[in-house]
């Protein structure tokens, strides 16, 4: 329904954009004992690690090859070995995460076959899982390197089982939209299933925020090597957004463990469809904790259905928060005002509104006042900025969040999260009023009763 | 042309460390070698940016994949009073075709569009690593630009690859005397315009200084870079004297000025109250040294007379609770011996301070402050080694930049912020009595003794 438009602009104003690497950077967050690093100039990781920090409030740990002149003329080879090298004493990780960015693809290192000769010829790297990403800045966002980090993670470390009996356990591949908080949520929906669950990668063991007993140098938590290489022992893989769909195949290709792939785990129908795939796979009946849930939220959508038909929403957001945002606040019957992403992701097509724009806040900006305005802007921080120019509510979602505390505990995932979502979102409109000069004269002195 | 810059800057002859260094020391330069897999830091673009974004009213464009500015805009802490096109973030967002392509049509006409949507007095281009490695020759795009477009292009050629974040700090201080400052002659030249240079209006800063300088009669033309106008930037050849705060950022842009310009500088800090008092009196001596009239001296020490027992008033009723509590000092860029005189002012132990980045007159300063003792002097602490020192309950709170928060957080310490990021001002006397605020906010923070006390199932 929506039209997908690129206009390919050559100044990009505000970006709502991040890079690859960073997302591949993240999505190695969620490995137990792990230590990523760039191989790029020093600021790809600073900016990267700084960004990180303010959205997570924590420590995170990520190098650098440190690129000079002379190695980016002749090659950076030794730089990844020396960078190795000082992970592997200083640090001693379980896994490494190798990241290529634009600078050294632009080069066009062979990262991968340089990494062999490192490997061949240094025996301290032998007990760490290296798993180089090829993610460069010029191709895609965070969802992209998210998405082959997983991928490269999965081809690295997963192993055909053959042998072995099947566990009764499902895997579990998050897209990067999910929050800590999101995945906590679907691991206990899961557990109330009766299975056990492999989460890849898993932001809510490390990024949760909480105080270690000790000062650890890696990640706090996440997914352990050796749980990927049990991944195969699984029953099924739920893999969620679109840019998963290639970790959940390659995991399938690798295993020849099937997977489902739901485009989004935030709304009624698509937190059925989640607990439809588990029941099958569990063997076992909804369970009632479940079953009330929904009734909570289908009741939460009759209680806020009043605040939000009829309203205009305007969301900027990588492409699988939001068809996930946009789908939730059309099915409450809001209409959207504007839409702007970084990626031409097909299925937003299917979203319900005029345009989805590939682009940046100005284009959201654009956008809004094209449309006379509109009453709420979902968006991360940087779209603070327009928000307080347009006079909008800005509720913040998606990343970075660096202006509010907790965006790692925001759970939006399964009935529970979606009811909640409903009421902080139906919060913010029902104390502001409609935009407007329509609503301007028809509130008047309706407020209060809206309100009550 | 970019590699002789860069060999000038790092054999600055008006540089403190440079000059204490022998021959042999000096011709190798002041570039320490990044360690791969244990570098810390931003590079040279990101320091190039930090020093000159602070302009606020012109576009600041990137030229570049997204990471250089999608990963970093509107993320620092430099405030304005006026204009806030600063804040936008520019980027031509190379994407495959443009590195395939070249990206110098794009750039031309990302910079085209910045000018006809913004109206700026000026464009600022940043050069990138790809942008330099696929040579796209952002001088002559600047250059064919200011030509056509009336608007003056100014590139930045600080590709992170080249070196530091302070390495990017003197780049950009290049690109400000190599094409904005002497460009614009003002009508409204004074016998007390000063120029600040090295000042980022971090939280405001500039305007627990700015009163002060006001009421002697002294005006800034410029800071350089902090809140500035392009205008005054361009105009501030005119000043008659010249601040470097955080020398090493801008001493050279301060020896060109005065080989050109005449115009005598002197290093200072507005850290701390008496090198706040330093500062003013040095101001004001040098100005009357080149004519202003000689009564300033005597207004300046009124003045400083008067501030200083205000401050100290102002800090004594903190005295009782900050007495004998221990203080680790982290950090890199505010000067470590001006805030350890502060804080011993008002009873604090100092057990630690880093002085990684300091000037060796500077760590002369901090050891006697320290009562000479050699092993409170740090260059780096390593992550772990921090953490023991506020478990074992060695270090009662902790000072530093936002990269070693955590360390201290997650031992159940104290911190505050005192980099660039930090959320409060500390410059000058109102400065400094607002960071001992801080302080005590901080440490007497009734959460301290909740969050140290084990869970009523934990052993002691």
């Amino acid at each position: 329904m929506a039209l997908i438009v690129d206009h390919n602009k050559p100044l990009s104003t505000c970006p709502l954009k991040v890079s690859a690497p960073l997302g591949a950077a993240l999505a190695f967050m969620g490995m137990k004992g792990c230590l990523p690093m760039f191989h790029g100039s020093q600021g790809c990781t600073a900016f990267a690690l700084v960004m990180m920090v303010r959205h997570f409030r924590e420590a995170i740990p990520l190098q650098t090859t440190a690129m000079n002149e002379i190695s980016t003329i002749l090659g950076g080879m030794d730089q990844v070995e020396e960078g190795l090298l000082n992970i592997a004493n200083r640090a001693k990780p379980e896994i490494i995460g190798l990241i290529s960015t634009a600078l050294t693809e632009t080069r066009g290192e062979d990262m991968s076959g340089e990494l062999k000769q490192i490997r061949a010829r240094n025996k301290e790297l032998n007990d760490i899982a290296v798993v180089d990403v090829s993610a460069p800045d010029f191709a895609g966002s965070l969802e992209t390197g998210w998405g082959k980090a997983v991928a490269a993670i999965i081809r690295a470390l997963a192993v055909p089982t053959g042998g072995l009996a099947k566990l009764h356990q499902v895997n579990l591949l998050p897209g990067c939209h999910m929050t800590p908080g999101d995945i906590e949520a679907v691991k206990d929906i899961i557990a109330d299933f009766g299975l056990d669950v492999i989460v890849l990668p898993d932001l809510s063991d490390s990024l949760d925020g909480h105080v270690a007993d000790a000062y650890v140098p890696t990640t706090l938590g996440g997914t352990p090597v050796s749980q990927v290489r049990e991944m195969g022992r699984s029953k099924l893989t739920i893999a969620i957004g679109e840019h998963m769909r290639v970790s959940a195949r390659t995991l399938q290709e690798k295993t020849g463990v099937p997977f489902v792939l739901l485009d989004r785990i935030t709304g009624l129908e698509a937190v059925d469809r989640l607990m439809v795939s588990l029941s099958t796979v569990a063997e076992v009946p909804v369970p009632a904790r479940q079953r009330r849930a929904r009734s909570q939220l289908v009741d939460a959508m009759l209680d806020g259905h009043f605040y939000f038909g009829g309203r205009s929403i305007a969301i900027a957001a990588e492409p699988a928060l939001l068809w996930s945002m946009g789908k939730l606040v059309t099915d409450m019957g809001a209409t959207i005002a504007a839409a702007v992403t970084t990626q031409a992701v097909p299925l937003l097509g299917e979203l319900a509104a005029e345009r989805v724009i590939v682009g940046d806040f100005e284009d959201l900006e654009d956008q809004i006042l094209e449309a006379g305005g509109c009453d709420l802007i979902i968006a991360n921080s940087n779209g603070r900025q327009a928000a307080s120019r347009l006079s909008t509510p800005l509720y913040r979602a998606g990343f970075p969040v660096f202006d509010r505390l907790g965006p790692a505990h925001e759970v939006n995932a399964g009935y529970r999260g979606t009811r909640d979502l409903i009421t902080r979102l139906g919060n913010i409109l029902m104390e502001c009023p409609n935009h407007g000069p329509i609503s301007a004269e028809h509130i008047h002195g309706h407020t209060a009763a809206a309100a009550g | 042309m970019l590699k002789r810059k860069i060999q000038e800057l790092m054999t600055e002859p008006g540089c403190a460390v440079n000059t204490a260094k022998s021959a042999g020391e000096r011709k190798k330069g002041c570039g320490k070698k990044l360690v791969p897999g244990a570098a810390a830091g931003g590079c040279a673009f990101d320091g190039a940016k930090i020093a000159l974004q602070p302009i606020t009213d012109v576009v600041h464009l990137v030229h570049g994949p997204i990471a250089c500015e999608g990963n970093s805009w509107d993320s620092r802490n430099a405030w304005s009073t006026g204009p806030t096109l600063y804040r936008l973030g520019f980027t031509t967002d190379m994407n495959n075709l443009d590195i395939i392509h070249g990206g110098e049509k794009k750039l031309y006409k990302a910079i085209r569009r910045a000018i006809a949507r913004h109206s700026p007095p000026a464009v600022f281009v940043y050069q990138t690593c790809v942008g330099a490695l696929i040579g796209d020759d952002v001088e002559a795009v600047c250059k064919a630009a200011t030509e056509r477009m009336g608007v003056p292009v100014i590139p930045i050629n600080a590709p992170g690859f080249v070196g530091s974040k302070n390495l990017g700090n003197r780049l950009g201080g290049e690109a400000l005397f190599d094409h904005v400052i002497g460009t614009i002659e003002p009508d409204d030249v004074g016998p007390t315009d000063i120029n600040i240079l090295g000042e980022y209006n971090v939280c405001g800063e500039l305007d627990q200084f700015r009163p002060l300088l006001a009421r002697l009669g002294i005006r800034l033309r410029a800071s350089i870079t902090g809140d500035a106008r392009f205008a005054d930037v361009a105009a501030c050849h005119t000043a008659r004297v010249n601040m470097v705060l955080c020398s090493q950022a801008l001493v050279t842009l301060a020896r060109k000025m005065k080989e050109t310009y005449g115009i005598p500088y002197f290093e200072g800090s507005f850290y701390g109250i008496s090198d706040t008092s330093d500062a003013l009196r040095a101001i004001a001596g040098l100005l009357v040294e080149r004519g202003a009239d000689p009564t300033l001296i005597e207004r300046t020490e009124a003045l400083i007379a008067e501030q200083e027992a205000l401050a100290w008033a102002r800090i004594e009723p903190f005295k009782a609770r900050l007495k004998g509590k221990r203080v680790l000092l982290y950090t890199g860029g505010v000067k470590s011996w001006s805030v350890i005189q502060a804080l011993q002012e008002v009873g604090m132990e100092v057990v630690g301070s880093s002085v990684r980045k300091a000037t060796p007159s500077d760590r002369e300063k901090a050891l006697a402050r320290l009562g000479g003792d050699e092993e409170k002097l740090a260059d780096a602490i390593p992550p772990r080694e921090m953490y023991k020192m506020f478990t074992e309950g060695r270090a009662d709170m902790m000072l530093s930049g936002g990269r070693s928060q955590f360390i201290a957080l997650k031992a159940r310490t104290p911190w505050i912020d005192i980099n660039q990021e930090r959320h409060h001002g500390y410059a000058a006397y109102d400065g400094m009595v607002a960071l001992v605020r801080q302080i005590d906010l901080s440490i007497n923070n009734p959460i301290w003794n909740l969050v140290r006390a084990p869970a009523p199932w934990d052993p002691q």
